[in-house]
């Protein structure tokens, strides 16, 4: 008899005695967020102190270049993409790889112009040959990871110019052999390291070779530079 | 005992009224490629189609480079070791002609060859005081025109007129364009092993490996398009034959010529660098009158 009376009232009639208002706070609002999360938007770059600008882009380059120097699967270099790294290694590697005009006779050390075509050149042509064999990575995100790969070099090249400060001796050219290769066998690893991934697994090889190749001469160029007589 | 009647053709009735009755039973077919060939056909039959798009496309260029590494591997082996009687493109290429081959095996001869160079011209001085050691990066430019004229501009030599031939004389089986691409590109490989071992500074040494490297990869070429002139007359085939391998002898000796110069003068007083122009003019001279 009593679930005849409990079924005649309407479902849910109990509840309506249970106040949570006062247990469960459920005010608030409820908002859309408009646009991207990004900090930058919230303020217009146009009014910050050039300082700021500069320091910003400055302390993304050496953070990649950090991720460089220490490669491990980070996808930094890859998702925040610059060229300004690459610009900065390039042109301090041909700054310090040309050959003076002074130099007497037609042959000589390779000029500004011809280092900096054959690192651009050659990084368009890899990244060209990547996507041509239907690899996942972008344009612009394999000409970064090209060029701040070759900061090993570039520091090579600096170690190179302070032993040839001193003597033209075949101890001078072991320890600079050493260094070129073992900064040529850092620079490969580290591109691969980023680079391979995009690839399927029987086209690595494909894909990692022109990179050897390339990283090669550029280690060919800086191992054979003399300074002028 | 066999009778004439048991000899003729007998249709089975057996085996025709049992297809017919069960047309999707799986039948059993006799054939032996091995397990190679297999493969490849399967992996073509699986591939699709060739050339989606117009030339303006991405993905039209994306079609030639449709390669494994094993399958680029396997090409440059057999462009090694021609074996006769294996025609290269049938047998290695096989309607999968790609252009990452022949771009990167031109590239590393352009690289090759001139730091073999490089390397060569320091060995060889070694013992002249008077030379100063400066690398020559004008010399990669050089190689690089030599190495792509040669691997485009023979091939559309040599393919327009097979093609000329066959629509003159129809029963000539041409390659496509790019098919004798590949063959010239793969043709070079044997070139990049060989300019590495020219650094050894012994004169019959590097004779005997440009002899060696010519005959590896002109019995490639002949191989290749010996059956594709045979047929003609035999002046015409035995003059495309003669024309495609002197011009492959023309670009070793070539190269050694230019890149590998002994100094002919020791001792003056010039560094060996500003004798080698009057040098290089005269060798380059004698190597275009081979």
């Amino acid at each position: 008899m009593a679930e005849v009376e409990e079924s005649s009232k309407p479902l849910f009639a109990g509840l309506s005695d249970i106040s949570i208002s006062e247990d469960i706070p459920v005010e608030g609002d409820i908002s859309v967020p408009v646009g991207s999360q990004n900090p930058d938007d919230d303020f217009s770059t146009l009014d910050e102190p050039v300082k700021d600008t500069i320091l910003r882009d400055l302390r993304a380059v050496g953070q990649k270049f950090v991720h460089v120097l220490y490669p491990k699967k980070s996808s930094a270099l890859l998702k925040d993409w610059d060229l300004w790294g690459p610009l900065l290694l390039c042109v301090t590697l041909a700054l310090m790889l040309q050959g003076g005009s002074a130099d007497s006779g037609e042959d000589g050390r390779p000029q500004f112009a011809e280092v900096f075509v054959i690192i651009w050149f050659g990084s368009v042509i890899i990244t060209l040959n990547s996507k041509l064999l239907g690899g996942t990575i972008s344009f612009f995100q394999s000409l970064c990871v090209l060029g701040y790969c070759i900061l090993p070099l570039t520091v090579a090249m600096i170690v190179c110019r302070i032993v040839l400060l001193g003597a033209l001796s075949s101890v001078s050219f072991v320890v600079r052999l050493i260094v070129v290769t073992a900064s040529f066998c850092w620079s490969t690893f580290a591109s691969t390291a980023f680079l391979a991934d995009s690839q399927p697994a029987n086209r690595k090889a494909l894909v990692v070779y022109p990179v050897f190749l390339f990283y090669f001469v550029i280690s060919w160029m800086i191992l054979t530079f003399l300074p002028s007589p | 005992m066999a009778s004439p009647d048991d000899l003729t053709f007998q249709e089975f009735e057996e085996a025709a009224d049992l297809l017919s009755s069960n047309p999707g039973a799986s039948t059993l077919s006799i054939s032996s490629p091995d397990d190679e060939d297999h493969q490849q056909e399967s992996s073509e039959l699986l591939g699709g189609e060739k050339q989606t798009g117009g030339f303006w496309t991405f993905e039209y260029y994306q079609s030639f480079f449709n390669v494994d590494a094993m399958q680029v591997l396997d090409r440059i082996k057999g462009s090694v070791m021609p074996l006769p009687g294996r025609n290269f493109v049938k047998h290695h290429i096989r309607n999968n002609p790609d252009l990452y081959g022949p771009f990167w095996i031109c590239v590393t001869l352009v690289f090759s060859v001139a730091i073999s160079g490089d390397l060569y011209t320091f060995l060889i001085n070694k013992g002249n005081p008077e030379f100063h050691y400066r690398p020559q990066f004008n010399k990669v430019s050089i190689a690089a025109v030599t190495v792509f004229l040669y691997a485009w501009l023979v091939p559309l030599g040599v393919w327009g007129f097979l093609t000329w031939r066959q629509s003159v004389e129809r029963h000539i089986s041409g390659y496509t364009f790019l098919e004798t691409v590949c063959v010239y590109g793969y043709s070079l490989f044997i070139y990049i092993p060989a300019s590495i071992l020219w650094t050894i500074p012994v004169y019959w040494l590097e004779w005997l490996l440009i002899a060696i490297a010519m005959v590896i990869s002109g019995s490639v070429l002949v191989m290749t398009f010996w059956p594709a002139v045979r047929d003609d007359t035999r002046l015409t085939a035995f003059a495309t034959m003669a024309v495609i391998v002197s011009l492959h002898a023309l670009l070793a000796v070539g190269f050694k010529l230019y890149f590998f110069k002994t100094p002919t003068n020791t001792g003056s007083s010039h560094s060996g660098q500003q004798t080698t122009p009057a040098a290089n003019h005269t060798t380059l001279a004698v190597g275009k009158h081979q």
